[in-house]
C-alpha cells in the first residue's frame, strides 16, 4: 500500500520533470497534491499515515538542506543539528519538564526563527571557509549540538531526553492519538517549502547563490554580496529543519539527544545525491526512494527473508552498507543524481572533459 | 601535582595515537586534496586485524617468552599490511575515477566508503566493543612524581619511532620526494617523469600502513576494539591534522599531541562528556582565526 502512494508520487515527480508544458505541470502537481491528501483517508491506517508523515518530514528536510547544498554549494554535514534545535525547542517549551505547554503552532514558527538563528551564529565566522573544511566544521558543529543535550541533564532530560511532550490542539481539538494530522501539517509545509524553494531559486538571491556555487571568486567580482548570501542560505536552509523538527518531536511525543547524529545529517545529503541536488523535484523523489527504504522496504525485506529461508535475519544491521553504496555508486556511476539539474549535469558531464583538453 | 603528571602522560598517549592517524590524513590531503573520510574506518580495521591474529596466537598458546615478542611484531605487521593494502584498494576503487570530478564528490564517496567499512566491520565484530588481548605486560614505573605505565611507553615510543621513519621517507627517499612533488603540482610531475597513479597509490599505502601501526597501538592503550571507534577517532586526528595545518607532516604530529593533551586534560577539568565539544570547539576556532593551521603557510587562492 505505501509503495502505491510513494509510486505515483514518485511517477508524477518524474513527469512533472518531463513535461515542458507549465500548465501540464501544474495540472499534475495538483492532482498529486489532492491524491496524496484525500488517498489515505479511504485506502490506509494509521500504519500508512505515520510512515507518509515521517517521508513527509524527510522531504521537508531535504527540501531545505538542498538550498544550502545545492543551491548555494555549500556542503552541510551538521544539518541535523538544525533538525535536534527545532525538536528540543518544541521538547522544552511544550512538555511537562518546565511546567510551559506553549502552543505547537507558535512554536513550528519559533523553531524555525531558531533554527535560523543558529544557522547564522554558526555560518557568521564560519562560511568564509571553502568546501571540505567548511564540510568540516559543521560536521563538528553537528557533533555539538547533540552532546550538549546531552550533557544539559538539568533542562534537557540528558541521554533520557523529554518524554510526554504535549499533544498539539488545533482550534481546541487536540490531535489526540492518531498521527493523521502530522502528516497533513507535514504536507502543508512541504507545498509552501516547494513554494519557497522555487521562487527563492527564480529570484535575485537564487540566481547569487547559483553564481557563488559556479565560481566563488567571479561572482564576488560582479557584486555580489557573498557572505550576506550564503548566510542567507545558511537561515533559509535551517529554518525548514527547525519547523521538521518541531513535527517530528510532537508526532513522537519524545526528544532525546541519539535521534539527531551524524547519521541523519548522512542520510538527508544521501537524499539530495540520489535524486539530484539543486534540482527541487530530485530532491524529493530522492527523499521519498530513501525513507520509503528506510521504513518500509527493509523491515519487509526482513520478514520475507525470514520466511523464505527460515532464518532470522535483520537488514536494518546493513542499512548503512545501503546507504555507503548508494553514495559510493551514484558519486562513481551518475553524479548527478536520478534527476539532475540541468547545469549540474552539464558541469558534472563536462569537467572531465574539458580538462582532458585543456 | 600527581594527577597532573598522570594526565600529562595521558594526553601524550593518546596523542600520539591521533597524530598516526591524522599522518594518514594529511599525507593524502596533501596529494588529493581529499578529506579520505574513510581513514578513521581504517584504523578501526587496523585495530580488529591485530585484535584477531592476537587472539588466534593466544588461543594457540603460542604467546610466552619469545613467542609473546614475535606475536606482537606478527600482530602489527598483519595490521599494517592489512590497512595498507585496504587504503590503497579503497582509492582505486573509489577516488581514483573521480580525481577530475568537482571537490564535493570525492568527499562524498568518501562518506559513503566510511559508512560500507563501519558496517562492514560491525558485521564481522558485532556491535559491542571487543576486548582486546592484553598482551603488553604493564608494571607501573615511578620517574620522579610521574608514574607511567610500560604500556604506555611502548606506545608512545612505537608511534614516534613511525614518526621518525615517515619523515625521513619523505624528505629523503626518491618516492617521498615522488610524493611530495606529486603534491605540489601534478601535471609538472607527470611531465618530468613521475608516475602520478603509482604515486599516489603508494601515498594510499603508507597512510593505511600509518592507520595499521595506530590501531594496533589503539587497541593496546583502549584496551579494547569497537566499530564506531574510528568515527571519533577519525574526526580527532583530521582536527590534529588541521589544527597543525593540513598537508604539513610535522603539523599533524603537533596538532595530533595538542589534541591528546586537550582531550585528557578537558576530560580532567570539566569531564570527559564535554571533550567532544571541547575539540570541536577548537576546531572551528582554528579554522576560523587560522585556516591554514598552526604550521601550514596560508597559500593564495588559485584561479
Amino acid at each position: 500500500m505505501i509503495y502505491a502512494y510513494a509510486f505515483v508520487a514518485i511517477a508524477a515527480c518524474v513527469a512533472i520533470e518531463r513535461f515542458h508544458n507549465r500548465k501540464a505541470k501544474i495540472a499534475i502537481a495538483l492532482a498529486l497534491a489532492a491524491f496524496l491528501a484525500v488517498g489515505p483517508r479511504f485506502y490506509g491506517n494509521e500504519a500508512i499515515f505515520s510512515v507518509l508523515a515521517d517521508a513527509a518530514v524527510y522531504v521537508m528536510l531535504a527540501l531545505g538542506l538542498n538550498i544550502v547544498v545545492g543551491f548555494a554549494g555549500l556542503l552541510d554535514l551538521g544539518y541535523a543539528a538544525f533538525f535536534a534545535i527545532g525538536a528540543y525547542t518544541y521538547g522544552m517549551l511544550a512538555s511537562p519538564q518546565f511546567g510551559l505547554h506553549l502552543p505547537f503552532w507558535a512554536l513550528l514558527f519559533l523553531a524555525a526563527a531558531l533554527a535560523a538563528l543558529f544557522g547564522a551564529l554558526l555560518g557568521a565566522p564560519t562560511l568564509r571557509l571553502h568546501g571540505d573544511y567548511l564540510a568540516i566544521v559543521t560536521l563538528g558543529f553537528g557533533e555539538i549540538v547533540p552532546q550538549i543535550f546531552q550533557n544539559l541533564t538539568k533542562y534537557t532530560g540528558g541521554p533520557n531526553g523529554i518524554a510526554a511532550l504535549d499533544v498539539p490542539t488545533f482550534f481546541g481539538h487536540s490531535f489526540g492519538a492518531s498521527v493523521m494530522p502530522y502528516y497533513y501539517i507535514a504536507l502543508v509545509g512541504i507545498v509552501l517549502a516547494l513554494w519557497i524553494s522555487r521562487n527563492l531559486r527564480e529570484s535575485r538571491l537564487g540566481r547569487a547563490w547559483m553564481a557563488i556555487r559556479e565560481d566563488e571568486l567571479a561572482a564576488k567580482h560582479a557584486g555580489i554580496d557573498v557572505l550576506r548570501s550564503k548566510l542567507a542560505a545558511f537561515a533559509i536552509g535551517a529554518s525548514f529543519s527547525g519547523i521538521g523538527g518541531v513535527l517530528f518531536a510532537a508526532k513522537l511525543a519524545l526528544v532525546s539527544p541519539d535521534l539527531f547524529g551524524f547519521q541523519v545529517s548522512v542520510l538527508i545529503v544521501s537524499m539530495l545525491v540520489l535524486g539530484g541536488m539543486g534540482n527541487i523535484v530530485g530532491v524529493v523523489v530522492g527523499s521519498l526512494i530513501l525513507t520509503i527504504v528506510n521504513s518500509a522496504l527493509l523491515p519487509q525485506l526482513n520478514s520475507l527473508v525470514d520466511a523464505s529461508f527460515h532464518t532470522t535475519v535483520d537488514l536494518s544491521n546493513i542499512h548503512f552498507l545501503i546507504y555507503g553504496a548508494i553514495l559510493v555508486g551514484i558519486m562513481l556511476f551518475r553524479p548527478e543524481g536520478l534527476l539532475p539539474n540541468r547545469e549540474r549535469r552539464a558541469e558534472l558531464r563536462n569537467s572531465g572533459e574539458v580538462e582532458a583538453e585543456a | 601535582m600527581h594527577e597532573f603528571l598522570a594526565q600529562l602522560a595521558n594526553g601524550v598517549e593518546l596523542g600520539a595515537i591521533y597524530a598516526l592517524i591524522a599522518l594518514g590524513y594529511t599525507l593524502v590531503y596533501g596529494i588529493l586534496e581529499l578529506i579520505n573520510f574513510a581513514h578513521g574506518d581504517v584504523y578501526t580495521f587496523g585495530s580488529f586485524t591485530a585484535l584477531v591474529v592476537l587472539v588466534a596466537l593466544r588461543a594457540a598458546h603460542f604467546l610466552h617468552g619469545a613467542g609473546l615478542i614475535l606475536g606482537i611484531v606478527a600482530a602489527l605487521a598483519v595490521a599494517i599490511l592489512a590497512c595498507a593494502l585496504l587504503n590503497a584498494g579503497i582509492e582505486r576503487l573509489a577516488y581514483r575515477r573521480l580525481r577530475k570530478a568537482p571537490r564535493l564528490a570525492p568527499l562524498i564517496t568518501a562518506i559513503g566508503v566510511s559508512f560500507m567499512l563501519e558496517n562492514l566491520i560491525e558485521l564481522w565484530q558485532g556491535a559491542a566493543p571487543v576486548p582486546f588481548p592484553n598482551v603488553i605486560p604493564n608494571p607501573e614505573l615511578e620517574i620522579g612524581a610521574l608514574q607511567v605505565g610500560v604500556q604506555q611507553i611502548v606506545v608512545v615510543a612505537l608511534a614516534i619511532a613511525t614518526m621518525v621513519a615517515l619523515h625521513y621517507f619523505v624528505k629523503r627517499s626518491r618516492l617521498g620526494k615522488a610524493m611530495r612533488a606529486v603534491a605540489q603540482d601534478r601535471d609538472a610531475a607527470s611531465l618530468v617523469g613521475i608516475d602520478v597513479d603509482r604515486t599516489i597509490a603508494i601515498t594510499f599505502l603508507i597512510a593505511g600502513a600509518l592507520a595499521g601501526v595506530a590501531g594496533f597501538v589503539g587497541g593496546v592503550s583502549f584496551g579494547s576494539a569497537w566499530f564506531l571507534n574510528g568515527f571519533g577517532a577519525g574526526l580527532r586526528a583530521f582536527t590534529a591534522a588541521v589544527l597543525g595545518g593540513i598537508g604539513n607532516i610535522a603539523g599533524a604530529m603537533l596538532g595530533g599531541f595538542l589534541i591528546g593533551l586537550l582531550e585528557s586534560f578537558s576530560t580532567w577539568f570539566i569531564g570527559g562528556q564535554w571533550s567532544n565539544v571541547a575539540v570541536f570547539s577548537v576546531l572551528i576556532l582554528v579554522l576560523v582565526f587560522r585556516p591554514s593551521g598552526l604550521l601550514g603557510e596560508s597559500l593564495p587562492e588559485k584561479v
